[in-house]
């Protein structure tokens, strides 16, 4: 898409999409949201950053090759269930601490980190897909 | 928010209050030591040097974990370990009892032995395009898939398996894989979707998922017309025999496997063969068996059926082709058609031969298409008439090959000796001749099928029109990395069927502890709900 208004606002709007994906992520415990419908949020964000810019600026700016992103998120979401070996529960019990940081009483979880384990994986895949068929596109 | 609140919960009848030790880890290790490396080697897949070596460490943890985790089952009866604490049949439960942890272990050292081929013959290419980290998933599915408790949860097991067997199938995107890769998804798919309506059902009829909450409400009041089973439950039954058969390659569903079979890569069809069938049978066990035993009763005969014609249209199958992974994978055919036997008469000695058989049919025919491997990559082809002179070419897998052709057709002093023994004597004991010689006859069959591809590959001077007493034969030597990683792993292969068929005592008595428990399976059942861990 070669318009100049699409062009100048898609980064604005991707970082914007990805900070909401955060929060929307962050959100999930409670509330409606989550690990995955936060990663596909992030996921379009990437693609409209594709369809605007093309595919090689998007890959530059993750650095990371999104396969390696899923990896990495399975990685973690399999790591959160590990903590339950310390406290002598079963696998992927959900373990909770609640340090004070700066007067700030934060609810840490195993299943955040799971959430943010299937974060990454749905980021990672979803957008490995979109770039593998802008390739496309643009060829 | 949840943290002010869950300080002050009763965890009494909500959460399992026991607690755990380490070594009670070993029941949920053979999943999460896969899905661990696997993610590693993903992350890690732009360099790939080391995959082979990580690969190799992680398959050997899982063979320990499997082994440690069968040893306990054996001494302690079945375990149970239900995910975050959630007390079954709310949480998902891995009941683990011998013949799932038998299964498991088997199929640990077959992929230990994988690794190790694959660890000296795959391609940078290969692995860039992710073979290992596909490998290590499709065992976490394998191992998730013997060990869960949960029905659902054996789905989900079957997906993850499927997904990453899609992606080593069609691992080198040549046309004729893309051609084998669309028939594997599309029937493996159908037979997942008919699983998935069969669980639909069953969890609308019963409202539970937990295997052993399943058994319980089914057979609560030892009445065959009590309200539970008023409800469509033979229906049920039939449709998992289905799904299950197909995946497992059953007449007349068969026609997937060697349509497929023989595009990947050697060592991607030897675990399938050894491996993939293998959970379909698996299952058949654990549905149809332990929780559908009424139902399987009635559908006894059409078993039996299915099962004779799987045989059947294996060995003719195998008699009629020339390519030496067409031929193996109707030999594949007609082993789960022995299997479905040894359920189809159901009896304790039955499903001690089923068992036999299933650990002797994962090693042998691993071993075959990895031994078709080399023979491929010596003569440069896996066509019969093409092939000839590889005695003198190697004689030493002569020898492996001719022990496992022997194996294959069920004669001593091999493994598959033992299973086919125990399977007829069960079939005439409950008064199917028929079924017993269908089985003899099917060996007598394989016997001639897998000799042939001895005689011409092997005994035979040359490719086809080699005057007799000529020697027109030409190899390509090997590489000495792949001749050491690839004669290991068959090496290993071949002494495990050779070391069953002489010392065949310690397989029986656990595959009889196995069946007895498939049968009678107050343990199991006792295990989840007993207390709980």
């Amino acid at each position: 898409m070669n318009t100049i208004i699409f062009r100048t606002v898609a980064p604005y709007l991707t970082a914007l999409m990805v900070v909401f994906s955060v929060f929307i992520l962050l959100r999930g415990h409670n509330d409606p949201g989550g690990g995955f419908i936060g990663g596909l949020i992030a996921a379009s964000a990437f693609a409209i950053y594709g369809i605007a810019n093309g595919v090689a600026p998007v890959r530059r700016a993750l650095y990371f090759h999104p396969i390696t992103l899923a990896g990495f998120g399975l990685f973690l979401a399999a790591c959160a269930g590990l903590p339950s070996i310390l406290a002598g529960v079963p696998f992927l019990t959900g373990l909770w601490v609640f340090p004070t940081v700066f007067g700030v009483e934060l609810a840490l979880s195993t299943p955040l980190f799971f959430d943010i384990g299937v974060y990454f994986v749905v980021v990672g895949s979803i957008t490995a897909i979109a770039l593998g068929l802008e390739d496309r596109m643009e060829n | 928010m949840a943290g002010a609140s869950s300080g002050h919960v009763d965890p009494t009848g909500i959460l399992v209050e026991a607690n755990l030790h380490l070594a009670d880890y070993i029941i949920v290790a053979p999943v999460v030591v896969p899905v661990l490396f696997g993610a590693l080697l993903l992350m890690l897949r732009g360099k790939t040097r080391w995959h082979g070596q990580i690969a190799i460490l992680a398959m050997a943890l899982l063979a320990l974990s499997t082994g440690l985790l069968l040893q306990r089952v054996s001494a302690e009866g079945p375990v149970t370990m239900t995910m975050g604490r959630w007390l079954p049949p709310f949480g998902i439960s891995f009941s683990v009892d011998i013949a799932g942890a038998l299964l498991a272990f088997v199929s640990s050292l077959i992929a230990l032995t994988g690794a190790v081929y694959a660890a000296s013959t795959t391609t940078t290419l290969e692995r860039r395009y992710g073979f290992y980290p596909f490998f290590m998933l499709m065992m976490a599915g394998v191992s998730g898939a013997f060990l869960t408790g949960d029905i659902f949860n054996l789905y989900v097991w079957f997906e993850v398996l499927l997904i990453s067997s899609f992606g080593m199938i069609v691992l080198g995107s040549e046309q004729r894989q893309l051609d084998g890769t669309m028939k594997y998804a599309f029937l493996n798919l159908v037979a997942t979707t008919l699983f998935l309506i069969a669980t639909g059902l069953l969890y609308g009829l019963l409202g539970t998922l937990n295997m052993a909450d399943i058994w319980q409400k089914l057979n609560a009041s030892g009445d065959p017309g009590s309200a539970a089973r008023a409800g469509p439950v033979t229906t049920i039954a039939i449709l998992y025999l289905l799904a299950f058969s197909m995946k497992a390659a059953a007449f007349p569903l068969n026609f997937w496997l060697p349509a497929s079979y023989h595009t990947p890569k050697f060592l991607v069809s030897a675990l399938f063969a050894g491996l993939l069938t293998k959970v379909g049978v698996y299952s058949l066990l654990r549905v149809l068996l332990m929780l559908f035993a009424q139902e399987r009763l009635v559908l006894a005969d059409t078993i039996a059926w299915v099962a004779a014609f799987t045989m059947l249209a294996g060995v003719f199958g195998a008699l009629a082709q020339s390519e030496i992974r067409r031929i193996l994978g109707y030999l594949v055919i007609s082993g789960i058609g022995t299997m479905m036997a040894g359920l189809a008469v159901g009896s304790l000695t039955a499903i001690t031969g089923l068992m036999v058989y299933a650990v002797h049919s994962m090693i042998v025919m691993t071993a075959l298409y990895l031994a078709a491997g080399i023979m491929a990559r010596l003569s440069q082809t896996s066509s019969l008439s093409a092939s000839g002179g590889l005695y003198a070419a190697s004689p030493w897998l002569a020898a492996a090959f001719l022990i496992l052709a022997f194996s294959v057709s069920g004669l001593p002093p091999t493994s598959g000796f033992w299973g086919k023994f125990v399977l007829v004597r069960a079939s005439v004991e409950s008064g199917a001749w028929w079924l017993a010689f269908v089985i003899l006859l099917s060996g007598l069959l394989t016997t001639i099928a897998i000799f042939r591809v001895w005689i011409f590959a092997f005994w035979r001077g040359g490719p086809q029109d080699t005057p007799d007493g000529a020697e027109a034969w030409k190899v390509e030597p090997l590489e000495k990395a792949y001749r050491q990683g690839a004669f290991l792993a068959l090496g290993a292969l071949v002494l495990l069927t050779l070391a069953i068929g002489l010392m065949p005592e310690a397989l029986l008595s656990t595959s009889a502890d196995a069946a007895r428990g498939l049968l009678y399976p107050g343990d199991y059942i006792g295990s989840v709900f007993g207390g709980g861990q």
